[in-house]
C-alpha cells in the first residue's frame, strides 16, 4: 500500500459511517466514510481504509477542458 | 451527468494532448535560465519515473524528487521501539513496508519476526481495531506512520473509543511545514514546487500559504496521471516566466483550498503538532503528531516509556540521507542496485514503494543522466516513447 496515494473507487452502498466501495475488477471493500459527504455512485478516493474526499467530476472535466484551450486544441473528448 | 468519471479520467492520459503540453513547455523553457522543481511525493515520482517524463522535458528543467516517502522519513529509533516491544511479546501491528524498513541495528520488524518477534500487517487502521477487539487477552501496539492523508483514520479511531487492549506509536508527520523547511533551502535551491495531490485533499491549499507568502516560490497542487504533471510543470514556468509565483491548483477534482475540514478536525483534536524528526532530512518544526496529554491511555510512546522519534542510522557509504532530501539521484549511491536492491534493502529508500531508489529500480533506470553526470550509461525506460512520442 502507498501511504500518501488514494485510490478512486465508486460508492456502492451507505451504511451510517461505512460504505461499501467498488474498486472495479470485482474488488469490493468496506470504507469509513465518516469524513466525506458520499452517496451511492458518487466517485471517492479511499487510503488506508477511509475515503478521504469524493472526487469533483465537472472539475475533472473542466481543468482539461481548460488547457485544451489555452493550448489551442480542439474539443479533448 | 451521462459522463464517467473514469472515462474522464482517460484524457489525462491523452498522447496527442501531452505531445502539445510538451511542446509548451519547451517553447517557455527556451526563454528561462536552469529552473529547478521539486515534488514531495512518493506516487509523484513513480508517475515521472514510470512515464518517462525526466527525459522528455528541456535540460533546463529539472525535476527531483523530496521526502514524499513516510516509510523512508519514519525515524529509526521509532522502528527500534517497535522491535524493542515485539520481542518483549507485545502484538506489533504496522503498514507492510513500514514492516521492512530498517531501524538504526539494520534490522526490520519483519527480520525480528525470523527471531521471534511478533509482528502483523494490516492495511488500514481499523484492521487493527479489529484484531485488537477479537483478542482481548492480547496486547497491541500499532506502528502508525504516514502523513496527514494516513493519520485521520488513526485520529477517528481513537476518537470513536479503542478497545483498551490497542495502544499506538505515532509517528504521523505533517507536509506543509517541511516544504517551508525545503523551499528555504539554500543547499537545495529549489526554483519551484510541485505540492502533493492526496495529502493535500486533507489540509487544503490553505495550510501552504504562510510558507508560500515566506518565500514567494511557485507551488502547484497536481494529480498522479501524466497530464497532471505535464500540465503542473507547465503552470510553474508560466508562473516564472510572468516573474507571477503563485499557489495555483491542477488537481481541482480532489484538491480544494479548504481540504477536509472532518479530516483536519479530528487531527487536531488528537494531536498536538510539535516539532518532529524526519528521517534523513531535519527536524521539522510544528509537523510531529504526537497523541494530545487526554489521550495518553492510547500513547504507546508514554504508556511503554518510548524515546521520541530520531536518528538517521544509515550504513556506511549508504546515500539515503541526499536521496531523501533530493540532493542525489539513486544512482549516484555506491550500493544502488548492487548490495542494495528491491529484494535486498538496506536503506528505506529501496523498501517503500514509494522511495525514490525502490522506483527507480523497479523501472530499471540504471543509466540516467543525473545530475552529477555520472550515471550516464543507459537510456529512460522505452515507456515514454509509447505514450508520448508515438
Ligand atoms: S540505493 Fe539503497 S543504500 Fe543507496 S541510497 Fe538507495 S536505499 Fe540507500
Amino acid at each position: 500500500m502507498r501511504l500518501c496515494y488514494a485510490v478512486p473507487g465508486k460508492v456502492v452502498e451507505v451504511g451510517g459511517e461505512i460504505g461499501v466501495v467498488d474498486f472495479g475488477n470485482g474488488v469490493r471493500r468496506e470504507v469509513v466514510l465518516a469524513m466525506v459527504d458520499a452517496k451511492p455512485g458518487d466517485y471517492v478516493l479511499v487510503h488506508a481504509g477511509y475515503a478521504i474526499k469524493v472526487l469533483d467530476e465537472e472539475e475533472a472535466k473542466k481543468t482539461l477542458e481548460l488547457y485544451s484551450q489555452i493550448l489551442g486544441l480542439a474539443e479533448v473528448r | 451527468m451521462g459522463w464517467d468519471l473514469r472515462q474522464a479520467l482517460r484524457h489525462y492520459r491523452n498522447p496527442r494532448l501531452a505531445r502539445k503540453i510538451l511542446e509548451k513547455i519547451r517553447e517557455i523553457a527556451k526563454d528561462l535560465e536552469v529552473v529547478k522543481i521539486m515534488h514531495v511525493c512518493g506516487t509523484h515520482e513513480w508517475t515521472i519515473t514510470h512515464w518517462g517524463i525526466r527525459a522528455l522535458l528541456p535540460e533546463n528543467v529539472v525535476v527531483r524528487a523530496g521526502p514524499g516517502c513516510p516509510v523512508c522519513i519514519t525515524p529509526a529509533s521509532d522502528i527500534d521501539s517497535a522491535i524493542k516491544l515485539a520481542l518483549d511479546g507485545v502484538n506489533v501491528l504496522t503498514y507492510g513496508d513500514m514492516s521492512r524498513a530498517k531501524g538504526s541495528r539494520m534490522v526490520s520488524l519483519e527480520d525480528c519476526r525470523a527471531q521471534g518477534g511478533r509482528v502483523g500487517v494490516v492495511y488500514s487502521f481499523m484492521d487493527a481495531v479489529k484484531l485488537a477487539r477479537s483478542n482481548p487477552s492480547q496486547e497491541y501496539v500499532f506502528l502508525g506512520a504516514g502523513f496527514e492523508t494516513t493519520a485521520p483514520i488513526v485520529a477517528y479511531a481513537v476518537l470513536k473509543g479503542l478497545p483498551e487492549n490497542l495502544k499506538i506509536i505515532s509517528s504521523h508527520r505533517y507536509v506543509p511545514p517541511a516544504v517551508g523547511l525545503l523551499a528555504e533551502s539554500e543547499d537545495l535551491a529549489i526554483d519551484a514546487f510541485i505540492n502533493p495531490g492526496h495529502a493535500s485533499t486533507i489540509s487544503g491549499m490553505k495550510a501552504y500559504k504562510p510558507y508560500f507568502d515566506r518565500v514567494r516560490k511557485p507551488m502547484v497542487f497536481a494529480g498522479f496521471e501524466p497530464l497532471d504533471i505535464l500540465l503542473a510543470i507547465y503552470m510553474i514556468l508560466k508562473q516564472i516566466k510572468d516573474r507571477n509565483p503563485k499557489m495555483e491548483n491542477e488537481y481541482r477534482r480532489a484538491v480544494t483550498w479548504d481540504g477536509n475540514l472532518d479530516a483536519q478536525k479530528n487531527l487536531r483534536e488528537v494531536f498536538d503538532f510539535d516539532d518532529g524528526y524526519w528521517r534523513g532530512v531535519a527536524i521539522v518544526p510544528d509537523s510531529a503528531m504526537n497523541f494530545k496529554e487526554k489521550f495518553s491511555k492510547v500513547d504507546a510512546r508514554k504508556i511503554y516509556g518510548l524515546a521520541s522519534g530520531k536518528g538517521d542510522h544509515f550504513p556506511s557509504n549508504a546515500r539515503c540521507a541526499e536521496v531523501i532530501k533530493g540532493l542525489i539521484d539513486p544512482p549516484e549511491c555506491p550500493l544502488y542496485m548492487k548490495s542494495c536492491t528491491p529484494a535486498t534493502p538496506i536503506g528505506p529508500t529501496m523498501v517503500g514503494v514509494e522511495g525514490t531508489c525502490r522506483i527507480w529500480a523497479q523501472h530499471k533506470v540504471v543509466g540516467i543522466k543525473c545530475r552529477s553526470g555520472v550515471c550516464e550509461i543507459g537510456s529512460q525506460p522505452p515507456r515514454a516513447k509509447r505514450m508520448f512520442e508515438g
